[in-house]
């Protein structure tokens, strides 16, 4: 019984690591006022990038490098449209989507089927050894802890440093922000490829921690709830983390269900983590004191200085 | 040195608008020195290059003697030039101590920042709490979240951009000693205004600019308002003419205890709002920006429904529930505040904009269900030539006009139905001195001829020179209707501070403290 509930719990982390990646990052995104609908776009493109390097170099470490380039990349063709030729975000990230999709698909064609390379878990002698306690907290790989340092340093920036209240600014009112002498754009630029970045760090996640293995559209709709994770957590990094979790283990649990054999249909159990997101959006969207209070003003609308 | 800035020659050209030609002005140490002049006279133009945000097309700046560019704000700022927009640079979400530190150069340490902003707001008596988040503040407070961020960086020279235009008159006589202030501890201040009292009061030096010259430099100690204003305008103003009777018509709008709602965390309730407004009178608003004024702009022209529909009543007809087209029908006429977006749709021609409002009242725009453009073009042609709209195309769209253009154009289009109840939200905000007058004329005389006019305005000027009866609106709820002849605007600051009975006691510090 312990075994099983270990194992759970060790799925629940790895189902949950590559959406609080994603979502810190679109987070960063739009508190500087930016919305990239292209999360799930940027994720598959990270994947495929992740995967192909780690199997040609063998090195899974190359594979998370070239996800997170691969995925910032992506996200610096979304900043070029959005900002600098001013395009509709929301059109933009949808084609980022679907760009994203469309170019993994042929990239990956050759590693159809193929074994991956895997991010090997870490063993600390001693401590990962210890029953129960040791695999979950000792045991995992580097991109697990290296997502909950990033929402320790996201939440320390935007709160505690000068680059973290221009980005909130920037957030609020580009104008103002634009009168006082910030480059509205640099920062935006910034944030869209920070975003990026993670996104492709959570596609490389899927494909050489989670399955290591390359699959069309593995990527699945994690975008999705990652951005929809961003809403949920009313803009706050921690509540990030929370959100993800949650969500993963939604996720884990109907795998789980479905293994043992309990007579709800798979493709209920699968629509679970879905059904629960526009529930939670619906009821934290009804608490309109908590969201005008955190949600950025200038969230997907253009700017274009006065002169 | 004799002075600490002048301009010489100073000419900025926009494509074939000369916005200033040839100005030459001099500002001393510790003068408080106004720059008087009608809107697109060029004050904005010549502030914005002394500030750095515009270069001059010719000419030159001297700061201290030596012959300096400007080459943007920041070279400006460390000059030590300030300034003060109309147009606030703040972000609504984050505290006022975060908007101070954005502006500030420097190591970013948020405690010692709230420390100097606490200090200094004491010294110049422009309290602020460090830690308060700027949507919860009021106009006046968050002028003073500018002022501050400018005291911060010692400035010698600071510029105010039409400060008192939103600020209650104990707000404004607050900024007067904070500014006499700072000029006795040598700061020079440019004082961009058009209210000329004020300018007289404060001043110790003006320039007059009209159409972008330099056409006089005076003591304002020497010259009365009216010598001033005719400089400014370059002819005499048009004063408007009100035959002040009592004639008390019918009522033909009355709010009955109406009560609303707010609509969100940062707006307001309104309480038990009663009011008549009779034929043949103006009744104006008057109140600090941010009381309710939009709220009960919107529960009266119908963009909110009411509870109950006998709180508002048109004409003898409960209209409560009833939506803007209908109360339109009616004869009610309703002008919002914000010309641009919500008066007109700026991408919109002028005729089109006219049918957006009119569509249901008037047969000559619309026929068997389909828009007449030539009807339309028509009453918009009626409309620009009545009241003097320049333009430059035969239908330009909306946004292309100026501000004061598109206000007469938007008062006008619901003055030319001759509507037996107006509603009008600001009706001047922004306008210059004879675009003003012609719109505060025609609202007075619809009012003379019959119909019942409601002014909500913050302009206290305005509301004198049209007003028959004045109410005060503060926190949502609305003082009774005083006659204006009885009323002194320190008496209607201390209504505006939510003092809702006149009270005997020391006015100024139950002012300061209700809105602190």
């Amino acid at each position: 019984m312990n075994d099983q509930v270990l194992s759970v719990i060790l799925t629940i982390i790895t189902a949950s690591t590559p959406l609080l990646l994603a979502a810190i990052g679109e987070l960063v995104v739009e508190r500087s006022g930016v919305l990239n609908l292209g999360v799930e776009g940027m994720m598959a493109v990270g994947a495929v990038s992740g995967f192909g390097a780690a199997l040609m170099t063998g090195n899974p470490y190359a594979g998370v490098l070239a996800a997170l380039v691969a995925g910032a990349l992506l996200s610096l063709l979304f900043g070029f449209l959005t900002l600098t030729m001013v395009a509709n975000q929301v059109a933009t990230g949808l084609a980022l989507t679907l760009l994203g999709l469309g170019v993994s698909g042929l990239m990956g064609e050759a590693f159809v089927g193929q074994p991956g390379v895997h991010l090997e878990r870490l063993s600390i002698p001693g401590l990962s050894g210890i029953p129960f306690i040791g695999p979950i907290l000792f045991g995992q790989d580097f991109l697990v802890y290296l997502s909950l340092v990033i929402v320790a340093a996201v939440s320390y920036m935007l709160f505690r440093t000068r680059t973290g209240l221009v980005i909130r600014a920037v957030g609020d009112s580009h104008q103002s922000a634009h009168a006082l002498g910030y480059s509205v754009v640099g920062v935006r630029y910034l944030c869209v490829m920070f975003g990026g970045a993670c996104s492709g760090l959570a596609g490389g996640y899927l494909s050489l921690a989670y399955t290591p293995q390359w699959v069309e559209n593995m990527t699945a709709g994690r975008g999705w709830i990652a951005l929809a994770l961003v809403v949920f957590s009313s803009w706050l990094p921690w509540r990030i983390v929370v959100g993800a979790y949650l969500f993963g283990a939604i996720t884990v649990m109907g795998f789980s269900l479905q293994a043992y054999g309990i007579g709800i249909p798979s493709q209920l159990l699968s629509a679970l983590p879905y059904v629960v997101t526009v529930m939670v959006l619906v009821l934290i969207s009804r608490n309109r004191a908590l969201m005008r209070a955190n949600t950025p003003a200038c969230l997907g609308q253009p700017f274009v200085p006065d002169r | 040195m004799d002075y600490l800035l002048e301009a010489l020659h100073v000419t900025k050209v926009f494509g074939s608008l000369k916005a200033n030609d040839d100005v030459t002005l001099k500002v001393k140490p510790g003068e408080i020195h106004a720059f008087l002049g009608e809107n697109g006279a060029g004050k904005s133009t010549l502030v914005k290059m002394i500030y750095g945000a515009l270069q001059p097309t010719s000419g030159e700046f001297r700061w201290m003697g030596k012959t300096v560019t400007i080459p943007s704000p920041a070279a400006a700022r460390k000059l030590g030039v300030g300034m003060v927009f109309q147009h606030f640079s703040l972000f609504e979400a984050l505290t006022v101590a975060e908007n101070i530190a954005l502006a500030m150069p420097g190591a970013f340490d948020m405690r010692k920042l709230s420390g100097r902003i606490a200090r200094v707001s004491r010294d110049y008596g422009l309290p602020l709490e460090p830690s308060a988040v700027v949507a919860d503040l009021s106009v006046g407070e968050r002028q003073r979240i500018e002022i501050v961020r400018c005291l911060l960086q010692e400035p010698k020279l600071l510029i105010m951009d039409e400060p008192t235009a939103v600020l209650t008159p104990q707000e404004a006589d607050q900024l007067f000693i904070t500014l006499q202030r700072l000029a006795s501890e040598g700061c020079a201040v440019i004082y961009i205004s058009h209210r000329l009292e004020e300018v007289k009061r404060l001043c110790h030096n003006v320039t007059i600019l009209r159409h972008g010259k330099v056409v006089a430099n005076v003591d304002p100690g020497r010259e009365t308002a009216a010598s001033l204003a005719r400089l400014m305008v370059g002819g005499d103003i048009h004063v408007v003419k009100s035959a002040r009777e009592d004639r008390r018509g019918a009522a033909r709008l009355k709010l009955d205890r109406l009560r609303l709602p707010a609509d969100g965390p940062f707006a307001v309730e309104l309480r038990n709002i009663s009011l008549e407004v009779r034929a043949g009178e103006v009744v104006a608003i008057a109140g600090v920006a941010g009381n309710g004024q939009q709220e009960l702009f919107d529960a009266v022209s119908g963009e909110r429904s009411l509870a109950q529909a006998a709180m508002l009543v048109i004409d003898g007809k409960p209209m409560g529930h009833d939506g803007v087209n209908t109360r339109r029908n009616a004869g009610a006429a309703f002008v919002p505040e914000e010309r641009l977006g919500h008066g007109a749709v700026p991408a919109f021609t002028l005729s089109q904009n006219v049918v957006l409002t009119r569509h249901s009242s008037d047969a000559a725009l619309v026929r068997s269900g389909l828009v007449s453009s030539g009807g339309a073009a028509g009453v918009s042609e009626r409309i620009v030539r009545d009241f003097d709209v320049r333009k430059g195309k035969p239908d330009p769209e909306a946004r292309s006009l100026s501000g004061g253009n598109l206000q007469k154009f938007v008062v006008g289009r619901e003055l030319d139905r001759r509507p037996g109840v107006l509603v009008i939200n600001q009706p001047t905000w922004g306008v210059d001195a004879g675009a003003s007058a012609t719109i505060r004329q025609a609202i007075v005389d619809l009012a003379r001829q019959g119909s019942a006019v409601l002014v909500i305005s913050q302009d206290l000027d305005e509301i004198f020179e049209i007003a028959d009866r004045i109410a005060v609106i503060s926190r949502g709820e609305l003082s009774e209707a005083y006659p204006a002849s009885g009323l002194t605007s320190e008496k209607i600051g201390l209504l505006m501070a939510g003092a809702h009975e006149i009270r005997q006691t020391s006015g100024k510090e139950t002012a300061h403290a209700a809105r602190a």
